[in-house]
């Protein structure tokens, strides 16, 4: 192995009018890429011991399984990112989204969840992401001040502290909705699948499930809306800042710790909109459904590069595709699939696939 | 001398377990540039975090236009119109050049006349607008830096530095902006340790040793004075010129 490992510069101008090989082509994309590189071969690689429809089939669960999953994990790469805090009871504002958005669901406009028409279910399905939203955003405001605010800038108290507030917030949802498991059901329009005609070439006979498809839009649209809040707006490159320097934001004015709670407030409304997916996804809802998540929440911050949104997003992706093709493959290895992608990937680029520079 | 706009007197810091500063006494006159002179680890860098607000003070005061901001929190002071240029230069390197600038014009969008004078003022900032500022050379760093700054007017300057491993075209450069700002009435307190570059540049000179102020007078009095140069700064000056 003696190929050159250096990056290319970017500024080059030269090298866009130059043609260039099919394998210098792959090398860059391996080096400065790596995020698009392992998706494109996951994707191949799979592809090449799959049949084709049920392929497809797995793709697209796997990208809606990423979606439900970079939902989850958004906001914990942010809170890591900005003030290096490490919220281990990011998994307890999952579960608290899955049981607000639930509740919505099950009981309040239930009535609006039975009918099969799309129009009457987003009027139960809306409030109640929002609702998900709200309830673990406000818990986030409480909690940052009275868990997390006291132990900035030492990751030890950090982990001991949240694992703490996490245990009381599972042990909240109990007191409050009791300790029976509660089943969802999910909106009538969005049970049972889709069946792609059997004329059409290729695609034709295989069935998706509606609801995957919608996690595919939200988490999309979602992703969309945070990649433009980042990279267009003043709250975005006032984040990005923090990110590499929280101290010269403060030299530059801004009051760090304000942004900070915007973002974990942010952070944990986006949990909770991903546990209500999760929960409508599994639907069943108990209290450590969100502590379950946590191994592949930090496995896909971890593999993306903490503090990355886009590295969050691509870390998500590969680790739905991957539980999806190795679970069809052999199953019992689908757990260890997750793990085994992140300690491989870790070994290539330990600071993930998009990393963060900090300063 | 001009009224102060900044005052310290018997400041002391600590930086974890050291004593840094053991009672600075520094006045800083309105509209003039103060240079800050002194080897290293006089505390120079460490006077200027602790006026931000970055290093804890645990003695004295700093007084900022008759208030004491000795215990204000760092982003209250920068709005108060002190500007922090730190010897890193603390440019965010993955934003890009306008970024930057965007967030340091705390106030709002930035103003157009004195975007155009900042591009005057350094023309590789106009070209390099939209790369990211940890592509730049270290010179335009320290030009986007000085920008950053002045993109609103201030009424205080710290600028740690600036010339420290820069070419000396790039050098005179800087002089030129910081005789801009001079006219403009902007107060400047710089830590140089190029003696001719703040002969140049400064009004009044105050010379720190081993975390306290030693001397303060003008510049002309120490630049005409060899002995005195010899005395404080122990440089054989006459080499120089």
């Amino acid at each position: 192995m003696s190929e050159e490992t250096t990056a290319m510069p970017m500024s080059d101008s030269g090298s866009e009018s130059r043609r260039r090989s099919p394998v210098e082509w792959l090398k860059d994309l391996r080096d400065n890429r790596a995020h698009l590189f392992l998706l494109g071969f996951m994707l191949l690689a799979s592809l090449a011991v799959i049949d084709f429809r049920t392929w497809l089939v797995l793709t697209i669960s796997g990208v809606a399984m990423g979606a439900m999953l970079f939902l989850m994990a958004s906001g914990m790469t942010l809170t890591f990112g900005l003030m290096s805090v490490l919220n281990l009871a990011h998994g307890a504002f999952i579960s608290l989204g899955a049981f607000a958005g639930g509740t919505v669901l099950a009981f309040w406009l239930d009535g609006f969840t039975d009918a099969p028409s799309l129009l009457t279910n987003l009027v139960a399905i809306v409030p109640a992401l929002l609702f998900a939203a709200l309830v673990a955003g406000v818990v986030g405001l409480v909690f940052e001040k009275l868990v997390i605010k006291p132990v900035y800038g030492d990751h030890l108290k950090q982990i001991l502290v949240t694992v703490g507030g996490s245990i009381i917030l599972m042990q909240l949802i109990e007191v409050i909705w009791g300790p029976n498991e509660i089943p969802v059901t999910r909106p009538e329009s969005l049970s049972g699948a889709f069946f792609v005609p059997e004329f059409l070439p290729l695609i034709g006979g295989i069935v998706l499930e509606k609801y995957r498809l919608l996690a595919v839009v939200l988490g999309l649209a979602i992703y969309a809306a945070m990649l433009w809040v980042i990279d267009r707006t003043r709250i975005g490159i006032l984040i990005r800042a923090g990110v590499e320097s929280r101290e010269m934001v403060e030299i530059q004015g801004y009051r760090i710790h304000l942004l900070f709670l915007g973002v974990f407030v942010a952070g944990s409304a986006l949990a909770g909109l991903g546990g209500v997916m999760w929960g409508m996804y599994k639907e069943l809802l108990t209290p450590h459904m969100g502590d379950e998540m946590m191994i592949s929440v930090i496995v896909v911050i971890i593999l993306g590069g903490l503090g990355s949104i886009r590295g969050c997003f691509y870390g998500a992706l590969l680790v739905g595709l991957i539980n999806l093709y190795i679970g069809f493959v052999e199953p019992r290895l689908a757990a260890v699939a997750t793990v085994g992608l992140m300690v491989g990937v870790l070994m290539w680029r330990p600071q993930g696939l998009i990393p963060v520079i900090k300063i | 001398m001009a009224e102060p706009i900044l005052t310290l007197s018997g400041v002391k810091a600590d930086i974890d377990q050291y004593h840094i500063l053991h009672g600075v006494d520094l006045v800083v006159p309105k509209g003039e540039l103060t240079v800050l002179l002194g080897r290293n680890g006089a505390g120079k860098s460490t006077t200027l975090r602790t006026i931000m607000g970055l290093t804890t003070l645990t003695g004295g005061t700093v007084t900022y236009q008759g208030q004491d901001i000795s215990r204000w929190p760092t982003p209250k002071i920068a709005r108060a119109g002190i500007a922090f240029v730190p010897e890193s230069m603390g440019i965010f390197g993955l934003l890009t050049v306008r970024e930057n600038l965007v967030l340091a014009a705390v106030n709002g969008p930035m103003d157009e006349a004195r975007l155009q004078w900042i591009f005057d003022l350094f023309p590789p900032l106009k070209k390099f607008w939209d790369k990211p500022a940890g592509t730049l050379s270290g010179g335009q760093k320290q030009m986007l830096a000085i920008a950053r700054a002045v993109i609103e007017p201030r009424e205080l300057l710290l600028v740690d530095e600036p010339t420290k491993g820069l070419a000396p075209a790039i050098i005179n450069d800087l002089a030129d902006a910081f005789e801009q700002l001079k006219e403009q009435q902007v107060s400047i307190l710089l830590v140089e340790q190029n003696f001719n570059f703040s002969r140049r540049l400064g009004q009044s000179v105050a010379v720190m040793n081993d975390g306290a102020v030693v001397h303060a007078g003008t510049m002309t009095e120490l630049a005409e004075n060899d002995e005195l140069q010899q005395d404080l700064l122990g440089l054989g000056l006459g080499a120089h010129q």
